[in-house]
């Protein structure tokens, strides 16, 4: 055994000893809840109860603990524990170390238990009588099996040669295979961590992951009081409890999801919030089905129908959840999605595969069991009852969300073994997403959205069980003509342009815009129609208003998204390369190459790459790109901004992204590096030639001539300043091309007390370097000249606009807003407290959505 | 929920379902061999990088020109031709999936996901790699 210098062991320790404390009283309270569910005796059940509390408590400050002292390692860089050399590094902002955590399986998972146990201390420590006796055992013994299944995700323990889960304590000596180890002061060769991946530093990453999981974590209790329904045989009653944590988990899954979105436009340089990639995928399907059942279960409340198909939505949210977590870190979606996953090994898949299994296949028993006791209305409802078209709307919502999963799931199939056979008999060979993928969702739900649409449109305005004729056309009217009025002017005024899939596909995008401003009209008045200005029960209103101007949003910002970095667009004609016969009129040609200080045409703006300059991360450049909108008269410049696109070019050489944005209330410009030379690789091997030449005189260069204009001395210049003893001499020369461009450069000599210095100048256009070399004998001026085939500066960019982008994030805060007000009314929370908490989430989502950039 | 639901859900699946055959044209992934015998079909290509030919891009001229080869586990060898930028890591990749058609000699291809070490800290490989520099540097 080697005794190993410099190493805190006790961190390592400590974590250990809590990963197992919190495993121990997960499954200790598991077993006390799930006894106490079974207990009639009211004592014997409040001991179990008790019991059950103390250790879930116990559980609870374990798991803080673990999280801690991760945090707590990662902060002070210590390398000899894997989860900082993995993810950390000292350049890190700390900013982004709670990213770090996150970053690795281990952390997600560590912080989807933190989220669960959170939840559970609620309901743990929610005295409410009626909760206390019947609920509370039930619901916390779901959770508790949870807990269970995550703890043993982090444990780390070998079972018969076989490890059980990843610990995030263990050392990087016994994970890595490599000679360094066997030398004692093996730390002090481990100058830094690899760090967290480049895409993740972006503010979004530090919230969107615990948003997230919180959304997914709090689909567990929906769940569990269902279970808790079935358990009990208090088959219909569990609804009431559940339905303020329903609306409560769409709302944060909703916000999370969008996160997800805004991270994606504002980091990552697929161009756009949504890529129907199946990691986003795998989050929206739970949401869909949760939004689904939220709508069966007040028809439940209302009507005392569509109770069986609200159990079946609240189980297969959390259902999906799980699937979702078996798609993403299996590494079983490989070769198909942009987000990189890789197998965690086959020890961690089996348990991942055994959660999934151990919650999905009791609840279908049980739910099977009982089917028939679940009761249920045998009468059909009246076609003009509101709870008719919502249950039509809650089937759509759940089978675009189960559309969404079969061809999500693509890649599983090619790995089950009957079914991989099949499909390779019947479509001769393994089974790939079509030609365009997006396009393959994008008509399927934008029909589902017009259904949507006119669904939540005219439904507000049905009573429950039925509706009079005369009653509903005398209310429904004015949002109708408002509609009409309203889409008319936009088709007029800006009509949608978008031609890729043909006149049909685009006929269907006007509908979807009519019914979904129908959508946002009609719930807007109901607020002031039906409700008469009644705000505290408006949140449904107020999330269909939100959903609809979200919708009303993605349907323009994507259909009218101008690629504005397009050859053709700019009317230029990009010389072909050295392929013509491939050159085809769809070609995408969406990125342009900026050559320094030439300006360039890029839609309405003209554009200089102007300089790039590298910031405080290491390997990071920021690129300087001025953009100019000029009058029609191309006199007065109208508008100017400066975007600064940033790249990481990392020591392998491998480069990554970031976009730069500006946002206007109206549009963004969106614009990115596709592609930039390395620096350290271009080394320049021209030399420079030396002329001599009087003022006013002319000679040539390669590809045309300079005059010396004058030469200056000290010149009076903002950039310099010079003393009485200082001896300063400013070229001015003027280099004309053979396509009659002028250039100017301004080289200089200058003389001061510590040596003389040659500040030389650059002409990028004509790639060239101009030095101020020194004055001859014969009074003339000795001008170098540098004519460089490689130094051409440039970068690659590609340029979208998003028009009306912020309506998308506007309407996804009045949908969360609108969600969580029916949460805490529900939730029966005073009008204070509602308003503070409705207060706080309002200023906040507005912040990060629209302000922060 | 009953005749009339089951009409109006039958309806809607169909129309789905419907949308869907009449309109998708599910892709292979197929070896480049296999995909030179189906040329002009939209597929998917497994491959790497071959090396020891050049890459082509000179976005001076023309940022919308990509040309490299790609070989798979099979020996199956072509030029690939990409209308868009570089992929910023693709010298790096160790696997490639390709998005595309055949086209006679070359594959006019559609898509590039590069499967990358460096993204993969996971992956015991890229682990052993990065200590190796950092401690040898010295």
């Amino acid at each position: 055994m080697i005794k190993f210098e410099g190493e805190h062991l006790l961190p390592g320790q400590i974590g250990h000893f809590f990963i197992i404390l919190a495993l121990m009283s997960s499954l200790v309270s598991l077993i006390s809840f799930g006894v106490a569910s079974t207990k009639s005796d009211l004592s014997q059940k409040n001991e179990w109860l008790k019991f059950g509390k103390i250790n879930f408590t116990i559980h609870f400050i374990s798991i803080l603990v673990v999280f801690a002292t991760i945090f707590f390692i990662c902060y002070n860089h210590y390398f000899e524990y894997m989860y900082a050399y993995k993810h950390a590094s000292k350049e890190l902002e700390s900013k982004f170390l709670l990213s770090c955590i996150w970053e690795g399986q281990e952390g997600s998972f560590l912080l989807w238990s933190i989220w669960h146990a959170v939840l559970g201390m609620f309901i743990v420590y929610y005295k409410k009588e009626e909760h206390h006796t019947i609920w509370k055992a039930p619901v916390m013994s779901v959770i508790g099996l949870a807990q269970l299944f995550l703890m043993f995700m982090i444990l780390g323990i070998y079972f018969f040669g076989v490890r059980i889960g990843n610990s995030p304590f263990t050392f990087t000596r016994n994970e890595i295979p490599a000679p360094i180890f066997s030398q004692p002061n093996y730390l002090t060769f481990i100058k830094d961590g690899m760090g967290l991946n480049v895409l993740l530093r972006n503010y979004w990453m530090v919230i969107h992951p615990p948003i997230l999981f919180l959304g997914f974590a709090s689909t567990i209790i929906p769940f569990a009081f269902a279970y808790a329904g079935l358990q009990t045989k208090r088959f219909g009653e569990w609804i009431k409890p559940a339905m303020p944590w329903a609306l409560m988990s769409a709302c944060i899954l909703g916000v999370g999801i969008m996160m997800g979105g805004k991270w994606a436009y504002e980091s990552l340089s697929f161009g756009g919030y949504w890529a129907w990639d199946p990691v986003e995928n795998a989050s929206l399907v739970p949401w869909l089905i949760l939004i689904a059942g939220i709508h069966t279960m007040l028809i439940f409340n209302a009507t005392g129908r569509s109770l069986r198909a609200s159990y079946l939505f609240a189980m297969l949210t959390f259902i999906f959840v799980l699937y979702s977590t078996f798609l993403t870190r299996t590494g079983i979606l490989g070769d198909t999605s942009v987000h990189a996953f890789t197998e965690a090994g086959k020890a961690i898949n089996i348990m991942i595969g055994l959660y999934v299994l151990s919650f999905a296949v009791p609840i279908f028993i049980l739910f099977f069991k009982h089917y028939k006791k679940i009761p249920a209305i045998h009468t059909e409802e009246e076609t003009s009852s509101r709870e008719f078209y919502m249950f039509i709307g809650s089937l759509l919502l759940f089978l675009s969300a189960l559309f969404i999963i079969l061809i999500t799931s693509i890649p599983v199939y090619s790995k089950t073994p009957l079914l991989k056979d099949l499909i390779i008999s019947i479509h001769k060979g393994p089974l790939a997403m079509p030609e365009d993928a997006e396009f393959l969702y994008n008509k399927v739900m934008i029909m589902v959205s017009v259904f949507i649409g006119i669904l939540t449109a005219v439904s507000q305005y049905l009573k429950y069980k039925n509706t009079t004729r005369t009653y509903l056309m005398g209310k429904i009217k004015y949002p109708f003509i408002a509609t009409i009025i309203i889409s008319t002017l936009l088709f007029i005024f800006y009509p949608i342009q978008y031609d890729k899939h043909g006149i049909g596909f685009l006929v269907a995008i006007y509908i979807a815009l009519f019914s979904s401003i129908y959508a946002a009209i009609s719930n807007g008045m109901y607020i002031s129609l039906v409700l008469k200005n009644n705000l505290k029960s408006a949140g449904a209103s107020i999330a269909h208003v939100g959903f609809a101007v979200m919708i009303i949003g993605m349907l323009i910002s994507s259909s009218n998204k101008l690629i504005i970095s397009d050859s053709k667009v700019n009317g230029i004609n990009v010389p072909i390369g050295k392929d013509p016969m491939t050159k085809k009129e769809e070609d995408p040609t969406e990125n342009l190459t900026l050559i320094r200080e030439v300006p360039t045409r890029m839609g309405d703006y003209q554009v200089s790459y102007v300089k790039d300059s590298s910031g405080h991360e290491k390997g990071r450049s920021f690129y300087i790109l001025n953009f100019e909108k000029k009058d029609k008269a191309a006199s007065k410049v109208e508008e100017r901004f400066v975007l600064k696109p940033d790249v990481y070019l990392m020591k392998d050489n491998n480069m990554s992204s970031n976009p730069d944005t500006k946002s206007y209330l109206t549009k963004d410009i969106f614009t990115y590096i596709s592609f930039a030379i390395n620096k350290e690789k271009n080394e320049d091997t021209a030399q420079f030639k030396i002329i001599e030449i009087g003022e006013g005189e002319k000679s040539y260069y390669s590809n045309g001539y300079f005059e010396l204009k004058k030469v200056e001395k000290n010149p009076a210049n903002s950039k310099y300043k010079f003393g009485a003893n200082d001896i300063a001499l400013q070229a001015e020369i003027q280099f004309v091309s053979k396509d009659s461009m002028h250039f100017d450069a301004r080289p200089m000599i200058v003389a001061d007390s510590f040596g003389i210095l040659q500040i030389d100048d650059t002409v990028y256009a004509q790639n060239l370097f101009v030095k101020f070399a020194g004055v001859s004998d014969n009074h003339k001026i000795k001008i170098g000249i540098k004519e460089s085939d490689q130094l051409i500066d440039f970068v690659t960019v590609k340029s979208y606009v998003f028009p009306y982008i912020n309506l998308v994030w506007l309407g996804l805060i009045i949908m969360a807003m609108g969600l969580l007000m029916s949460s805490l009314f529900r939730a029966k929370f005073s009008n204070r407290l509602s308003s503070i908490i409705l207060l706080l989430a309002f200023i906040g989502l507005f912040y990060m959505f629209l302000f922060a950039n | 929920m009953k005749r009339t639901h089951i009409i109006i859900l039958i309806g809607i699946v169909a129309l789905i379902i419907g949308l869907l055959v009449f309109s998708v044209d599910f892709s292979t992934y197929d070896t480049i061999n296999s995909a030179k015998k189906k040329q002009g079909k939209f597929v998917h290509l497994i491959a790497k990088l071959d090396k020891s030919e050049p890459i082509t891009y000179d976005p001076i001229k023309n940022p919308n020109y990509l040309s490299f080869y790609a070989v798979d586990s099979l020996g199956g060898k072509t030029q690939v031709i990409y209308h868009n930028s570089k992929p910023g890591d693709l010298e790096k990749s160790e696997r490639i999936v390709l998005k595309g058609k055949m086209e006679s000699d070359h594959f006019e291809c559609q898509d590039i996901l590069l499967k990358c070490p460096s993204k993969y800290k996971d992956d015991k490989k890229m682990l052993e790699k990065d200590m190796k520099d950092q401690t040898t540097k010295n």
